[in-house]
């Protein structure tokens, strides 16, 4: 499969989808001008990639800001990844906050409790 | 320049700082104008040595409420335009910092946006992440891309109640204000 490698601006986060080398990874700040446009190669690419998904998936998540329209696009790429544990595969979300970030840590759970996927909640040291 | 002009430009200046008031725009709001704003404030705050919590929130408030007038507001005698128009004011006092906007709606959603606002002050913390969660994962998105979720954010992130006010234009078109307050102490959410 192709990869997907984006790299990050100051409203996109870097996204790297590399099914050969097993990295799924969302790193930075989500608030697309269009976030039908951002998103929409990506969950292209996990339609793809659902069909034939590797044994693990481990999605890592480490965004510093989420705006509503893209929670919203995050939802529908969880609910994609649902399908592959119905496949009987495994999947993992890493959803990364830093330890100053209630707000990012209560995103993480928020998803939790609405998508059928284990999470890893994993805090970091925040900069400064 | 007149001496009326010359008062206009100093009276304004004085009112900005005797409120406090660190940014004010009418315009066009479009992506370029949201990044270069939550910018603008980020870096004042900095300045401010305010902690990353309270910087976060006010991004957050901020970006909500302006992509709300971007994709929402009403652009009468503006037709050509692609984006919404509106004002924005930041604007601090001891306890708060304020992100107020302003944007013309028509007045049939008006119903439709005080009862939604009504809905998001009525709940508490535990309450609106559920609403959150469940507008998550039941709404569609919208035409637009909001799917109902800015108010709720904007509580959340904010921790306070939502203050608004419709003032009557016309007989069509109603002013849109809104006000969100960021506590300068983090209290982490509204309880």
């Amino acid at each position: 499969m192709e990869k997907i490698n984006i790299k990050e601006t100051d409203t996109t986060p870097v996204v790297i989808l590399d099914k050969e080398n097993g990295v799924f990874r969302f790193e930075g700040k989500t608030l697309p001008e269009n976030v039908a446009f951002f998103y929409q190669p990506i969950i292209d690419w996990f339609n793809e990639y659902i069909k034939d998904p590797n044994p693990e998936t481990i999605l890592v998540l480490k965004l510093e800001y989420i705006n509503t329209a893209s929670s919203k696009a995050l939802f529908s790429l969880f609910i994609k990844l649902e399908e592959i544990i119905a496949k009987g595969l495994d999947v993992k979300i890493k959803w990364y906050y830093a330890d100053d970030d209630e707000d990012m840590k209560d995103v993480g759970e928020e998803y939790e409790d609405v998508i059928k996927l284990p999470f890893e909640h994993i805090e970091f040291e925040a900069e400064d | 320049m007149s001496n009326n002009f010359i008062d206009f430009v100093f009276k304004f200046f004085t009112d900005l700082r005797d409120n406090s008031i660190s940014l004010v725009y009418d315009g066009e709001i479009n992506h370029n104008v949201i990044r270069a704003f939550t910018e603008l404030t980020n870096n004042e705050l900095e300045l401010k040595d305010e902690s990353n919590p309270i910087k976060k929130k006010v991004f957050n408030v901020m970006v909500e409420s302006l992509q709300n007038i971007s994709k929402h507001a009403e652009r009468i005698d503006y037709d050509k335009q692609k984006y919404g128009r509106g004002i924005i004011l930041i604007s601090e006092n001891n306890n708060y910092y304020n992100v107020t906007t302003g944007n013309i709606i028509k007045k049939e959603n008006k119903k439709n946006i005080s009862e939604n606002i009504d809905v998001v002050n009525s709940k508490n913390k535990e309450e609106l992440r559920e609403l959150f969660k469940t507008r998550l994962s039941t709404g569609r998105l919208s035409e637009k891309g909001g799917a109902g979720l800015g108010f709720i954010d904007i509580a959340k992130k904010s921790g306070n109640s939502l203050e608004y006010h419709f003032e009557k234009i016309d007989d069509e078109y109603y002013f849109f204000i809104l006000n969100s307050q960021i506590s300068k102490i983090s209290n982490h959410g509204k309880n």
